[in-house]
Order: C-alpha cells, then sequence, then structure tokens
C-alpha cells in the first residue's frame, strides 16, 4: 500500500483529535504517516499518533519553522511529497491547514480539494458545500492528491501501531522566511473545548439582546461540556468575541449536538452549522427559518428555557 | 505606496447558490452578483493606508463581463484604477488557475501590497490568497484583524484560533483581511460619480500574456463528478413552550443519549 501523509495538527505539543480522524480516514487509502513541524515532539505524541495507526512519524523539529507562517510547512511537506510520492497528503481544514494545502498544490503541481467530509478508497472527495445545501463528489486529477478534511466528519477509530521516528531536515527558502512571526497573544479562555473540535455547540444570536445575555448561554455550554458558538449579528454588535462566530464569515462547525438559542437562521448561520448530527433550537419567534433545520425546537423565552435546561442537566449529573 | 485590491464577484450572499448540471460550475446567472463581502473591508483597508500614506489604490478583478460591476463599485469607493481580466477561457478556471493568472497580472505592476478578504462566500477555499503569495515568492500575511504600515514594513495581527499573532515582513507582501478589522464605506454620490470616469483596463488572457492550457474548466487540477442536493431534513418535532419547555429539551436530550 502506498504512503498517506497527515499533517499532524497540535497545540504545544498536544495531538488534536481532528488528527487522530485524518489518522483514521488515511487507513483507507493507505499506510499512514503523520508529519510534526515544529518542536515539542515527545512520546506522548509518537503515543497519540501510534494509537490511531500512524507507523511512521516524519519529525521537521527546527525552532525556526514555527517563526514563519504557513510557508515553512508547505516546504516540510514538498520535500517529502518529493522523495516518497505519497498516493494523497491529507490536512486538517483549518485556516492554517487550508493555506499549507494551497501552497503545497502550487510547489507540487497539484489539485488541491478543500473541506471534505469524507474521502473514499478511490480518493473521492464528498463536499457539503453551499452551506449543506449540496452534496459534491470531486477527485484530484492531476498531482498528489492534497485534501482537507473538515473536523468532526469521520468518527476516530484506534488502530494501535508503534510508529517510526524519522527525522527531516529542511532547507527554508528565502521566500518562506519572508513573514515572520514577532509576538503571539493568547485570548483569555476558559476551559471550553475548542469551537470547531467541540462534540456539542452552543450558541446565541440577535435574541440573547446584550453581552450580559450570553451569561446564559455560557452556563448551558459548561453544563453540557460544549463549546460557545455566536452568530454574526451577536459578534458584530460585539456581544461575544469575533473568533467564536459561527457562519459563513465565520468557523464551520459540525458537531453531534448544535443548540441554536435566539438566532433565525439566516443562510449567513446555516452556512457554518446545518451539517451538525443533531441540531435543537429555541427562538421565541415561531416562523424563524432555523426551525426547519431542528430536530427539536422549543418556541419560546430563551431567557426561561435556556435556563430551565441548565438545571435539568445539572440536575440529572448529581 | 502601490496597493492592488483583489476583488471578486459572487452571487448574493444571502440567495441560494447552485450548481449548472451541465458543467458542475456554480451558476452566476441566477443571483444577482455583488462584491465579495469581505473583499470590500480590503478595499476599505488600502484606502485607509493610502489616505494616511499617500499612494494609490487599483482594483483587480478577474471574472465575466458583469464583474465590471464590482470593478466600479470599489472605485466608487474610492479605488484609483482598474484591471478586469474577462475571457471566456477562464470560465471554471479553479483555485490553482485563479492564483496563476492573478499572479501574472499583478507581477511587473510595482505593489507594494496586494490585498484580498480572507475568503469568498461561493467556494470559501481561502487558499488564493496565499497561493498568489506563494507564486511572487513574496511575504505572506493573512487573516489581518489589524494592519499597519511603518517606513518598508508591513505588521499585522494574524487571528489565530486562541487570539492572534503579530506577524511583520518587508514590502511586497500579499495580505489578507477578515471581517474584525474595519466598516467598509459606503459609495458617496460623488464617489459614483466619480468612479465613473476613472481608468479601467480590460484584460483577455492574450493580453496578459497568459498561457490558456493553465486555465479554465478544461485544465483543472480537480474535477466534480457528480453533486446533489441534499437530501431534506426529515422535519423534527417542535414544541411551544408553556413552563416546561426547558424540561421538555433536556427530555429530548437524554432520549438521544447527549446527557
Amino acid at each position: 500500500m502506498g504512503e498517506v501523509l497527515v499533517l499532524v495538527e497540535q497545540t504545544d505539543g498536544s495531538v488534536k483529535k481532528v488528527t487522530s480522524e485524518l489518522l483514521t480516514l488515511a487507513r483507507r487509502l493507505g499506510e499512514p504517516s503523520a508529519v510534526w513541524v515544529g518542536p515539542g515532539f515527545d512520546d506522548a505524541a509518537a503515543a497519540a499518533l501510534g494509537e490511531f495507526g500512524a507507523t511512521t512519524v516524519y519529525v521537521a523539529a527546527d525552532e525556526s519553522l514555527r517563526k514563519h507562517p504557513v510557508a515553512p510547512v508547505a516546504e516540510v511537506l514538498a520535500q517529502l511529497v518529493a522523495e516518497k510520492a505519497p498516493v494523497a497528503v491529507l490536512v486538517a481544514s483549518t485556516a492554517d491547514g487550508k493555506e499549507a494545502a494551497g501552497r503545497l498544490a502550487v510547489k507540487t503541481n497539484s489539485g488541491v480539494i478543500t473541506d471534505a467530509v469524507d474521502v473514499s478508497a478511490a480518493l473521492v472527495a464528498t463536499q457539503s458545500v453551499f452551506g449543506g445545501s449540496t452534496v459534491v463528489h470531486s477527485t484530484v486529477t492531476s498531482g498528489t492528491p492534497i485534501i482537507t478534511v473538515r473536523g468532526n466528519s469521520v468518527a476516530p477509530e484506534a488502530a494501535p501501531a508503534t510508529p517510526a521516528r524519522v527525522d527531516v531536515t529542511v532547507t527554508l527558502s528565502d521566500a518562506a522566511a519572508k513573514a515572520t512571526v514577532t509576538g503571539r497573544t493568547v485570548a483569555a479562555k476558559g476551559g471550553r473545548p475548542d469551537l470547531t473540535e467541540a462534540a456539542i455547540v452552543v450558541s446565541g444570536g440577535r435574541g440573547v439582546g446584550s453581552a450580559e445575555g450570553f451569561a446564559v448561554i455560557e452556563a448551558l455550554a459548561d453544563s453540557l461540556g460544549a463549546a460557545v458558538g455566536a452568530s454574526r449579528a451577536a459578534t458584530d454588535a460585539g456581544w461575544y468575541p469575533h473568533q467564536f462566530q459561527v457562519g459563513q464569515t465565520g468557523k464551520t462547525v459540525s458537531p453531534q449536538l448544535y443548540v441554536a438559542n435566539g438566532i433565525s437562521g439566516a443562510i449567513q448561520h446555516r452556512a457554518g452549522m446545518q451539517t451538525s448530527k443533531t441540531i435543537v433550537v429555541v427562538n421565541k419567534d415561531a416562523e424563524a427559518p432555523i426551525f426547519e433545520l431542528a430536530d427539536y425546537g422549543v418556541v419560546g423565552d430563551l431567557f426561561t428555557v435556556v435556563p430551565q435546561l441548565t438545571e435539568e442537566i445539572r440536575n440529572r449529573a448529581h | 505606496m502601490k496597493i492592488a485590491v483583489c476583488v471578486k464577484q459572487v452571487p448574493d450572499t444571502w440567495a441560494e447558490k447552485q450548481l449548472q448540471a451541465a458543467d458542475s460550475t456554480l451558476d452566476r446567472e441566477s443571483a444577482d452578483g455583488v462584491m465579495n463581502e469581505l473583499d470590500e473591508y480590503a478595499v476599505e483597508e488600502a484606502l485607509k493606508l493610502v489616505e494616511a500614506h499617500g499612494g494609490e489604490v487599483v482594483v483587480v478583478t478577474m471574472g465575466p463581463e458583469r464583474a465590471a460591476e464590482t470593478v466600479r463599485k470599489a472605485l466608487s469607493m474610492g479605488a484609483d484604477a482598474g484591471v478586469h481580466l474577462v475571457d471566456g477561457a477562464l470560465h471554471g478556471s479553479d483555485a490553482l488557475a485563479t492564483s496563476y493568472a492573478l499572479a501574472e497580472v499583478l507581477s511587473g505592476r510595482g505593489f507594494d501590497l496586494v490585498m484580498f478578504g480572507s475568503e469568498s462566500t461561493d467556494a470559501r477555499m481561502s487558499v488564493v490568497p496565499a497561493m498568489v503569495a506563494e507564486r511572487l515568492g513574496v511575504a505572506q500575511l493573512t487573516f489581518a484583524q489589524k494592519v499597519d504600515v511603518a517606513g518598508d514594513t508591513v505588521t499585522i495581527q494574524r487571528v489565530t484560533e486562541t487570539g492572534y499573532d503579530t506577524v511583520e515582513a518587508s514590502m511586497p507582501a500579499v495580505v489578507s483581511v477578515v471581517e474584525k478589522i474595519n466598516e467598509p464605506r459606503y459609495p458617496s454620490f460623488k464617489g459614483i460619480m466619480a468612479a465613473k470616469k476613472k481608468p479601467v483596463e480590460t484584460l483577455s488572457v492574450t493580453d496578459a500574456g497568459l498561457d490558456a492550457a493553465r486555465l479554465g474548466l478544461s485544465a483543472a487540477w480537480t474535477k466534480v463528478d457528480d453533486f446533489a442536493a441534499r437530501p431534506p431534513k426529515a422535519a423534527g418535532t417542535v414544541v411551544t413552550d408553556e413552563g416546561d419547555g426547558g424540561a421538555k429539551l433536556a427530555g429530548f436530550l437524554s432520549e438521544q443519549k447527549f446527557i
């Protein structure tokens, strides 16, 4: 079987869930090899990658690779594509992942498909486009298939292996080193899961009415161990930080459960959440289009329904 | 300084979009065409930079005849000149072909900055700015929520999953912006009138010196095998809150084993 390169997504050395999803997918296509770019690779990371079937981990550990955004990652991948001739390259559909995939496509003169929700053994990618209204099957017809895959699209399945570590030395081109990261600012973040990785997302929209109103949304999210999202109306009004926006101009999420509170369901928002497995809606307007997506909906005031739900969940947990 | 802003005409954000059965490309006729929303933020940021530092803003688009409306809109906001790459041979071009064509049109024109919206609302790939930076061999400063220029250095705040990174480079550079960066201006009546007199250079594939074999649907590096409307979702249960809405919801979540 041919080799499939999987670019590892990690935060401070810990492997993100989407990587185990990609490794699971890669096993359908061939032999999964993980690609680690930057410092911080250790036994725990090797174990996390091995658990989902990585037989090789290519480690490009040079500190300088993280000093420049995106371009070095594409150069590491391009070097491996040239040396290993893999059957495909899989990358998570994050902002950085998609850009690295795009640059790699240019470097290797290969086709790139973004935001796949599935990839078959024959390398046919499934995409859910136009806010989930259309399902498209596509293939890369030229070069090495480069496919970015959305988080939460595939259930990770363990297939333990003991990966061999192969160190990779990359000499960065001048072009890749032209932009330099001079500082990193981490916004205050509670203990909530990442929006795009969370199994449950609880969102608030115009109906929340104020920044203070989001306390009700956050309380429900915390009772469920969920991430908090917001509609464009809420982030534009400054009630909730921009990076939590779900929708056409924000994040696309596909959790097991999506709880939409006080959100009307304009296409702007639907485009970011329509592929969620189960959708629950609370809205006082019975005519709101979001109810068309609901597996379960409550027509009512979110400020009475949501706290009652939170209370019920807390009681059941005891 | 000389700034290019690449803009794209897309189907109205609020319209339902669909693919055409004949060649699986986007149906651009069935909906009104508008400037891709995030590109308006890029135009605004370019205008602000030029207002602060002097220079000119050139708006660049690739698209069918009616994409000229989008160039005109940017000119009415205050951009100085336009370039419109329009040719039947471009129809169906994918991201690789688009980045090739844009990079060829942009190179050699002496731009200090090439600006983009961070993604288009139709394809949503978000890869063209990075691809253009790769092709031009210049710095990539993407997903900017803030852009500052001092001397020949440009510094941005790049939005990340957890906050932002400060990233800097010497110009020339490619910059893409997110909608948090500013509030785009509306064209004034005066701006709309002035736009009618501003120069727009219309280029064919041949004029731009492009290799037609690398453009269009037949040259695409990917192909759509098939597509279908997503099957309609089975109607769910909707109840009206009578004081027990939260409890009923908890019941549903429990049945579904979420709690």
